[in-house]
């Protein structure tokens, strides 16, 4: 079970936490044309990156922030952790 | 029967409390501080079961959890468990235990005629046989494999005992009480670190119970317990014994296990049988220990066989004799010891020794007392079908590959020894990678991976006085990290007199003309020939020797058999060891019960009971409930003696003509508030929503970006910036989460904040012909006439004293409200319904009649929204905006979303008017097409229709729109139904929506 560092709570159990996919993609702005290609790239296709992997977390049984998680998704180390509107390095 | 092999006064079991128990129906005895195994040795019985594939006898091979024959079926309490290790089992008072794998008995038992058939279950047997014909695997081939496999039986019966899950925080977690999880923990404990020190045995010191050895002009055991005692008195020390911490997890959380109640009789009351440790530690030092390793020659799995070390803990800690005619057969000091221990108990041992010239004090002191010792000797064979009783020995080459002449030589036990094997299980559980040592023959850990060390023996360090010297050094400077604090602790001097050299040999050559088995893992009956013939088939992987001989596949997971194994694939392969790589260590260690995993989740402990503030009034009024997410809500009120059906049809019914009450309390409730929350809404929902005014409700639908309908429900502005949204019951967690999402990552720039209100507000939906005259009773001073309070109106009201929100919006299609008011006052809202609603017959009804209610009148629910449909498919395409964006709406646009023949909801009634249609059941055109029949729907929702008196459907069809009219077949094979079925409009009831108006 991984320990996240939420950064409003502080180290908490992953128990507490919801997954919530690749932190990168970026919704396409409202009404703005767009292509199929685009579209798709932002709902289905995510690329299953082994190593550093920047994703969106939710303390869903904390303060309920979504938090982003900087993490190797081979090996589960926790880089770094940001809040929502952090920008990351 | 009396305790034959039992020595006087020497171990330290409790002589004075004589404990009764019996071993395959015969009474025996035995003392307090025995284990089953020890108690049945001392009363002479070494046949405790039967191999899993040949049936071969099988006896007590260790002493503990490496342990890979003695597996017996316990009763205790009236209740069983299986896969119990005689050698962890401790004795109590009336234990019973049978053995397994055996029948009808072991003593005699008709599955070892497998053992006369061996040459024809070889390596792969299974795979290679049972392929062929297909048609006979499942009415021969696995009705015979799940009778002959298995070590034991699971009870089937509902377990009453408790198991606890606890977490906990600490600085060092140290996995073992051996010298080196000893002296670590103390010098850690000194320095104010917070220590969990785990042993899994009752008793604590590890091999510092059974060696030779002094610490500090002490027996290694007494300073062992001066340790323990000292550590238990410090407030930042636990120690724990019956522990075992038997998974390493990510980022430094480990599992242990803690037997709190398996040593007694009965579990006390208020204490749990086991209990589940999640230990998050910053620091692990593993101080696991080692085990000794067998060495391979014929028939090795005849009972009386044991490694070296069992046989001396036996004889130490529990007094008992494993044989009283010793053979000793070792390649390194470890033998010697035991060997000491026989001859000072007046036994006489015989040592074979595979080396020449070895020398050491402990040797000089074996010599001097006269044992018999036998150099460059070797057991060739042990002789005895149950019970060894002689062996064939001889001596050997220097080079290990020529045998002498076979002589026999009279025993009744050999206890081997071919050195040791470090427990490196839960390093490389950490994520360690493992490296082959080559003075010691095995593997140990690394690099550190996660924040854990290596100490000891798990380390591959075997020399008392090393270990003591870098564990108390690894204890202060791991404690000091974190405490700060660096006291100094001496290091006591060390008196031991085995060296830690040994011979690297591990396998006895087959004597010329003889063709026995030599086991290599003794659980699963693996032998070196299985090994050859997997290596002939050109398996060259470990990990596929492994699957194919399931060689360390046992429930000992290989404890005693990897090596070995690893030498013979690498010696016949001609690589080195670490060439040929060990398999992968998983968690568990060892066998951990299923009902500690699961600890308290179980029954109705498993998820969270919510009940309504009305919940007490739906009980006493013969509500019979039914589980709605995590929610209690009646399913109807039975009256006499109704069923489901009648029940719920007069509670339908009553809201078509009179007036009804139902508890929406569950529906989920979001307040949300803030100066852009017109703008949010309008993004998260298909429909206009800047225009709504304040009083207003709108239903609404939300997406996700797919394209599929996430949620329904309505949504009314009680002022300028603050709206008061619903979900339904099951997706409101859900919905939650998702508008936080976007206005925390997606729209951080709007000002608008959400909050969970659910649990805030009672609901009482009042929905029928005269439910506007319950309303005018419960607000007299209200005007709610149609034009005061019309369709999708809201305001707000005072309800006999108390603060209520009035809606007027409608699920059941007729006129009707819902009252909310704070959850507190919920019951006293639903009596003054009740009060002032029996003068129109209102009546209370529930989760069925409103699912009745709402398939006959065509509104979609979860059923529809199944999280496979568009709003096109429900229907709802009316409510998509095409002036605005919103959540999803791009998708909307894909090729199968806009398809002409796209799948849609309708109504189904089925031609005949009486048979009732089974939910899931699919549409069809031809009944009688040839399988599979092309699927053009699923029935969605049933019900009987109270306004027609009929069964009606919803479905999801194919091309639904232009289906109208047609005639289809409705197939549910799981109920042996063909019902043909008329397609309607899925607004079966009103469909011009006047009454809602009314």
């Amino acid at each position: 079970m991984l320990y996240i560092k939420c950064p409003h709570c502080g180290m908490r159990p992953q128990i507490e936490f919801s997954y919530g996919g690749d932190a990168s993609v970026k919704r396409p702005e409202l009404n703005k044309e767009i292509s199929d290609q685009e579209w798709d790239d932002f709902v289905y296709n995510r690329k299953s990156l082994r190593g550093k992997h920047l994703e969106l977390w939710q303390h869903i049984s904390g303060c309920r922030q979504w938090i982003k998680v900087e993490r190797d998704t081979a090996t589960h180390e926790i880089f770094k952790t940001f809040k929502a509107d952090e920008e990351v390095a | 029967m009396s305790q034959d092999f039992r020595l006087d006064s020497v171990g330290l079991i409790n002589r004075d409390i004589k404990l009764s128990f019996k071993f395959n129906g015969k009474k025996y005895f035995g003392y307090e501080g025995d284990t089953l195994a020890s108690a049945l040795l001392a009363n002479g019985v070494h046949l405790v079961g039967r191999s899993f594939k040949y049936h071969r006898p099988r006896g007590f091979f260790g002493a503990g959890v490496d342990e890979p024959y003695a597996i017996v079926q316990l009763y205790r309490n009236n209740e069983t468990e299986p896969n119990i290790k005689a050698t962890e089992q401790e004795l109590f008072e009336g234990l019973e235990a049978r053995s397994v794998n055996c029948w009808p008995s072991v003593n005699f038992d008709i599955g070892a005629i497998n053992n006369f058939l061996k040459i024809f279950l070889p390596a792969g047997f299974y795979y290679k046989t049972f392929m062929w014909p297909k048609s006979f695997w499942y009415r021969i081939y696995e009705p015979f494999i799940r009778k002959a496999a298995g070590l034991g039986v699971a009870s089937i019966k509902h377990d009453k005992e408790r198991y606890e899950h606890k977490y906990e925080y600490c600085d060092l977690l140290i996995a073992g009480s051996g010298p080196s999880g000893l002296s670590s923990a103390y010098a850690a404990a000194k320095n104010g670190a917070k220590v969990i020190l785990a042993e899994d045995k009752p008793r604590f010191g590890g091999s510092l119970l059974t060696d030779d050895v002094n610490i500090g002009n002490q027996s290694g055991k007494d300073w062992a317990e001066g340790i323990i005692a000292e550590l238990k008195t410090m407030p930042n020390v636990v120690v724990k014994n019956r522990s075992q911490i038997f998974g390493y997890y990510d980022h430094n959380m480990l599992v242990m296990s803690e037997k709190v109640s398996d040593h007694l009789p009965k579990t006390k009351k208020y204490h749990p049988n086991k209990r589940l440790w999640y230990i998050r530690a910053k620091e692990v030092l593993i101080s696991s220990g080692s085990i000794e390793r067998p060495i391979v020659f014929g028939n090795n799995d005849t009972p009386g066989v044991m490694l070296s070390s069992a046989a001396k803990e036996y004889l130490k800690v529990y007094g008992v004799l494993v044989g009283k005619n010793p053979l000793i057969f070792t390649n390194n000091d470890s033998g010697y010891e035991t060997a000491i221990e026989f001859q000072k108990h007046g036994v006489k041992p015989v040592i074979l020794d595979s080396r020449k010239n070895p020398e050491s004090e402990i040797i000089d002191e074996a010599k001097s007392l006269g044992i018999n010792i036998k150099n460059s000797y070797v057991v060739v064979a042990a002789q005895g079908y149950k019970k060894v009783k002689s062996a064939d020995i001889a001596s050997i080459s220097d080079d290990k590959k020529q045998l002498g002449k076979i002589e026999s030589i009279t025993c009744d036990c050999i206890c081997v020894s071919g050195f040791w094997t470090p427990s490196i299980h839960l390093a490389s559980q950490s994520g360690n990678k493992t490296k082959f040592k080559e003075e010691i023959d095995a593997f140990v850990p690394g690099t550190s991976k996660q924040q854990e060390t290596t100490l000891g023996a798990a380390n591959g360090v075997f020399s008392l006085e090393e270990t003591l010297k870098t564990s108390f050094q690894k204890g202060r400077e791991l404690s000091k990290k974190i405490t700060d604090n660096d006291k100094e602790v001496s290091i006591p001097n060390v008196v031991e007199k085995k060296s830690s050299k040994h011979d690297k040999f591990w396998c006895v050559p087959l004597p010329a003309g003889k063709n026995y088995k030599r086991f290599l893992d003794f659980q699963n009956d693996v032998a070196v020939s299985d090994i050859e013939i997997a290596l002939r088939e050109g398996y060259r992987s470990i990990e596929h020797v492994k699957r194919y001989t399931t060689l360390g596949m046992a429930t000992d997971q290989g404890k005693t058999s990897n090596l070995n194994g690893l030498q013979l694939v690498s010696e016949i392969e001609n690589k080195v060891v670490p060439a040929v790589g060990h398999t992968t260590f998983r968690p568990p260690y060892t066998p951990i019960s299923i009902g500690a995993i699961v600890g308290r989740e179980v029954g109705k402990h498993s998820k969270p009971t919510r009940k309504s503030p009305m919940h007490d009034w739906h009980e006493k009024n013969n509500a019979v409930f039914v589980d709605a997410g995590v929610w209690l809500r009646p399913r109807y009120y039975k009256r006499g003696n109704e069923n489901l059906f009648e029940g719920s049809k007069r509670e339908a019914k009553n809201v078509r003509t009179n007036v009804g009450v139902c508890d929406v309390t569950t529906l989920g409730k979001i307040d949300i508030k803030g100066p852009d929350a017109a703008e949010f809404l309008n993004r998260v929902y298909t429909n206009a929503w800047l225009k709504l005014p304040v009083g207003k409700a709108r239903y609404g639908v939300m997406l996700r970006e797919d394209g599929i309908v996430m949620d329904d429900g309505t949504t009314t502005r009680i002022s300028e910036n603050h709206y008061h949204m619903t979900t339904t019951t099951a997706q409101a967690a859900n919905v939650l989460s998702h508008l936080e999402y976007y206005l925390q990552i997606v729209w951080p720039e709007l000002n608008v904040n959400v909050v969970s209100t659910t649990e805030q507000w009672a609901g009482a939906a009042i929905a029928g012909p005269k439910s506007r005259d319950v309303l005018q009773k419960l607000f007299p001073n209200l005007d709610v006439s149609n034009e005061g309070l019309p369709f999708m109106g809201y305001m707000e009201g005072d309800l006999f004293g108390v603060k209520a929100r009035i809606f007027r919006i409608s699920f059941s299609g007729e006129l009707a409200y819902e009252v909310n008011v704070q959850s507190d006052n919920g019951d006293f809202m639903w009596q003054k319904i009740m009060e002032v609603g029996e003068e129109f017959k209102i009546q209370p009804y529930g989760t069925e009649a409103l699912s009745t209610l709402r398939i006959e009148m065509g509104h979609v629910a979860g059923s529809e929204l199944d999280g496979r449909t568009i709003p096109y498919d429900n229907a709802l395409e009316g409510l998509v905006s095409k002036k605005k964006d919103f959540i999803g709406k791009r998708s909307l646009q894909r090729v199968a979303f806009t398809a002409d023949n796209r799948q849609r909801v309708v109504g189904v009634v089925p031609l005949d008017k009486k048979t009732s249609i089974p939910e899931g059941s699919h549409l069809v055109k031809d009944a009688n097409a040839p399988l599979p029949n092309p699927k053009l729907g699923h029935i969605s929702a049933s019900c009987w229709s109270v306004e027609y008196d009929n069964p009606f459907s919803l479905a999801i069809l194919k091309d639904g729109k232009n289906m109208i009219g047609e005639k289809l077949f409705v197939m549910s094979p799981l109920k042996n139904k063909v019902i043909p079925v008329e397609i309607v409009s899925s607004h079966y009831v009103d469909p011009k929506g006047e009454r809602v108006r009314s």
